[in-house]
């Protein structure tokens, strides 16, 4: 059995989700080799080529796989991965593009998801926003799966010596081009990454309230989130979404700061090891998960939190 | 140009679905069932292209169930011009549906083919991707802007970092994500007038797609509870058990 997992990275360094994601490989075990897609990807193929049980590093360095297109890279991952038992991507927005692509090209079904291996042709995996976990086999020759982060403590990104072997396949479908990207600049750490979240939601009024929980956030070395009532309010960008079609954390310590706690919300953070609501509304379904629950107005508990910690 | 938008019958998004005592699934009788909500937002940007005169028909079609006929009605009052049900009472996975779908499009050839970016039941988020890959055409995932100028669409997508832009050469997939705009609601006359709209009725077998999978789901079970947490009364509490009981600060 030889896992390909599929890197993600954004050109430059590779991404931590990358680490998770040879994590569940391991647990499926046998060879893990690592597919970099993309051009002027050397430091990345390098980082790739030190992850601890990475046996072989494949590099496809082409202007075609530049911002990953998934007309170009997933007919290349469909061609290599051919051959593989299974091909494992992170369930990123890239891996989330990319590889039911794949699957589709190697007429099987994928399994999106998964939050454990519990052999190496069975999986778990959360439906219906979480309130439901589905144990799926799967027959195919090649199994197609994304990866949900939280569900697997990442590997080292250190100590392993890969070959690293360039591939020569290029694709270029000639159907799609990349025109521009506006991607949010931030020196706090990357929301699906950090141990501690502070997220606020609907009852944060506006975008310029939420100045309050960068401050908080700052002093506890935080990610800031939000709820979807927050970024369709247009209070923060969609990056900062947390939720079942957000992004899924699950830190060491979430904080919810006026957030109802729809189940939409709450499948994106129930798996959290610490969750703190502060919330005005005593009935509000957040304190049902909360471990901490505390019925303030935010606008006195913020400020008074922040001089606290 | 013609539109093709694919909605799914799904649960209602308030629904706390309960997994059945048997594990063979989730408990759905009885339960209200909607268009997915990311399905809706689908048929809205149709609608709108139609409006702005880009698009000149817009079919829109469903796998499912007999009664997968409602969602389609509701598609048809909100201004769809007519629709196509894939009758099947299987649970079919991400890879049927969009090879029923490519069946579909070879059937009415779309320039456009508008799709949720994922179906709040099975949370798959596969089908646009893999009718992609089916037609060979160019896919605009997780889609917060689109833009048709001549032979080519411009899709701004939700990524993690935030917001990328492709360009597509026509005929492509596009899935929407939450804010690619907001539905309307269907108003009284149109919903009047959607019953006298063609609703052709197809079969798998018809259209000579197998709808074997890979995919096998053995159980379904109740996740893990949360145990019950307490209510702090005030800040410094707080911040003294998350400091000394929680031990995370």
């Amino acid at each position: 059995m030889t896992i390909l997992v599929i890197a993600e990275h954004d050109g430059k360094a590779l991404a931590p989700a990358t680490l998770n994601t040879v994590a569940a490989a391991a647990k499926i075990g046998g060879d893990i080799h690592v597919l970099v897609a993309g051009q002027g990807i050397g430091a990345v193929a390098e980082a790739a080529a030190q992850i601890a049980g990475v046996a072989k590093v494949l590099v496809a360095d082409n202007a075609a796989y530049a911002h990953q297109l998934p007309e170009n890279v997933a007919p290349l991952v469909a061609e290599l991965g051919a051959g593989y038992s299974h091909i494992l991507a992170a369930a990123t927005s890239n891996g989330k593009n990319i590889l039911p692509r794949v699957a589709a090209q190697l007429d099987v079904d994928q399994i999106s998801e998964i939050v454990s291996v519990v052999s190496a042709d069975t999986f778990t995996r959360p439906i219906y926003a979480g309130n439901a976990i589905a144990t799926v086999q799967s027959t195919a020759p090649v199994k197609v799966i994304t990866v949900r982060a939280t569900g697997f403590d990442p590997v080292a990104a250190q100590g392993g010596s890969a070959a690293v072997e360039a591939v020569a396949a290029v694709h270029d479908a000639g159907t799609s081009s990349f025109v521009g990207e506006e991607l949010a600049k931030s020196d706090r750490p990357e929301l699906t990454a950090a141990k501690i979240v502070v997220s606020g939601g609907r009852g944060m009024q506006n975008g310029d309230n939420f100045k309050l929980l960068y401050t908080l956030a700052d002093k506890l070395g935080a990610a800031v989130g939000a709820s979807r009532a927050a970024v369709d309010a247009g209070f923060v960008p969609n990056d900062m979404q947390v939720g079942q079609t957000g992004k899924i954390v699950a830190p060491q310590l979430y904080i919810a700061v006026g957030i109802s706690g729809a189940i939409q919300h709450l499948a994106g953070m129930k798996d959290s090891k610490v969750i703190v609501a502060i919330n005005k509304d005593e009935e509000a379904p957040i304190f049902q998960v909360a471990d901490y629950g505390l019925v303030a107005d935010l606008f006195e508990a913020v400020p008074e939190l922040e001089k606290l910690v | 140009m013609k539109v093709l938008v694919a909605v799914k019958r799904v649960v209602d998004y308030n629904v706390k679905v309960r997994v059945k005592a048997d594990n063979s699934g989730v408990d759905l009788a009885n339960v209200k069932m909607s268009m997915n909500p990311f399905c809706e937002i689908a048929v809205e940007e149709a609608v709108r292209l139609k409006e702005k005169g880009v698009a000149t028909e817009i079919v829109v079609v469903s796998i499912g169930p007999t009664t997968a006929q409602e969602q389609l009605r509701t598609a048809l009052a909100l201004g769809a011009d007519r629709a196509i049900l894939v009758e099947s009472a299987e649970d079919l996975t991400s890879l049927a549906v969009a090879k029923l779908l490519k069946a579909v499009v070879d059937k009415e050839q779309p320039q456009l083919v508008i799709l949720g970016k994922q179906a709040i039941d099975s949370d798959n988020n596969q089908t646009g991707q893999m009718l992609a890959a089916l037609t060979g055409f160019g896919q605009g995932t997780f889609a917060s802007k689109v833009e048709v100028a001549g032979d080519k669409v411009a899709v701004t997508r939700e990524v993690d970092g935030g917001a990328q832009t492709v360009s597509l050469s026509l005929p492509a997939i596009i899935t929407t994500d939450l804010r690619l705009n907001e539905p309307r609601y269907a108003s009284l006359p149109n919903i009047m007038k959607a019953k006298k709209k063609p609703l052709e009725v197809l079969t798998p077998d018809a259209l000579g797609v197998s709808t074997a999978s890979t995919n096998k789901t053995l159980k379904v079970e109740a996740p893990a509870a949360r145990s019950a947490g307490i209510k702090v009364k005030s800040v410094a509490e707080l911040v003294e058990k998350l400091k000394n009981e929680a031990k995370v600060i």
